[in-house]
């Protein structure tokens, strides 16, 4: 019976794919607009639930948001002037990537001065170690002599 | 030399801790609003008494006022109720009240219920005017000056110390 009714499933779903192969002009066009307005929702944040992009949330808000955000693009609006139109209204929270904007600078390069920062730390802290150590075990000669005799032997 | 050594990893220390302290006292809820020093969104809505009278936010221009989103279903209206009620027996200043994507016959309701604190209350159905304000988390109350300029706005319930403290001075300020 589960058989049938997913063998009857898959026949409606090929039929339906073929009905939407023959109007393809129109039928493009739309996906066209929902892969881009998907695209568009997955980098607005949704102000309820914070951690949540507007694509994800099941907010009240977040679908007034995106009727507001389909609306805006149907009207001709491009993703750039959509953006600022929410914004204007939420601020630059609402946005995942924040703006390169002096405010923010410190959020943008913070993470690459740390990195830049404990990579000198790190490299001062080598070359003082490696310094030390030179100047307070110099080999002797003779046992420089010894040594390379053993691994001669142990790798015979 | 010695000094520099330690003096370092406890300044970065210092410093991070007094990000992290500043950053626990900080609700996340809390967006800054983009709308405060610029004109108020403008609207022009059907109140929710009296049978098709419209208010617009131009009608108000020339005094200062406060715009508090409300709604039926909204529990922590219930909370901040008592203090627009107190506000409004003051007489200081005149609150207008938006109900946000409520059922007008719930919202009248709700006031009967609760007290009728606003000046005059408009329906906001469907939130379009809710989203202009940049309304997130009901209640939220703005105040607006004399030429019609969103001064502050208070996200979610009011409370005593946030009147005394904030929305009142800076009323009493504007209204000079």
């Amino acid at each position: 019976m589960m058989r049938v009714s997913i063998t009857v499933l898959l026949l409606l779903a090929a039929a339906l794919a073929g009905a939407a192969k023959m109007d393809a002009p129109a039928q493009s066009a739309s996906e066209a607009m929902d892969a881009r307005l998907k695209k568009l929702e997955t980098e607005l944040r949704c102000l309820v639930c914070q951690n949540q992009t507007l694509a994800d949330s099941n907010a009240d808000l977040a679908e007034d948001l995106r009727r507001e955000v389909r609306e805006l693009a149907m009207s001709g609006k491009n993703d750039e002037e959509i953006k600022a139109y929410l914004v204007a209204r939420y601020g630059d929270f609402v946005l995942y990537k924040p703006p390169m904007k002096p405010i923010t600078w410190l959020l943008w390069v913070g993470p690459f001065a740390l990195l830049v920062v404990g990579g000198t730390v790190w490299w001062i802290v080598l070359r003082r170690r490696s310094r030390a150590a030179e100047a307070s075990a110099p080999a002797s000669s003779e046992a420089q002599a010894r040594g390379r005799k053993l691994l001669d032997e142990a790798g015979s | 030399m010695k000094n520099i050594r330690w003096s370092i990893p406890l300044a970065i220390f210092v410093i991070l801790v007094a990000f992290l302290w500043v950053g626990l006292g900080r609700d996340p809820r809390e967006v800054p609003s983009p709308l405060i020093g610029k004109a108020a969104p403008s609207f022009r809505l059907a109140k929710l008494h009296g049978a098709g009278e419209t208010l617009a936010n131009s009608d108000l221009r020339g005094k200062v006022w406060l715009l508090n989103v409300w709604a039926s279903w909204c529990v922590s209206c219930r909370q901040e109720h008592p203090l627009l009620i107190e506000l409004a027996k003051s007489n200081i200043v005149p609150v207008y009240g938006l109900d946000y994507k409520d059922d007008p016959t719930a919202g009248r309701a709700w006031l009967t219920q609760n007290g009728d604190p606003y000046t005059a209350s408009v329906v906001d159905r469907d939130g379009r005017v809710g989203i202009d304000y940049g309304v997130y988390g009901v209640p939220e109350t703005f105040v607006i000056d004399k030429v019609g300029v969103v001064r502050y706005k208070q996200i979610g319930p009011i409370t005593p110390e946030a009147l005394k403290e904030k929305i009142l001075p800076l009323v009493r300020e504007l209204q000079q």
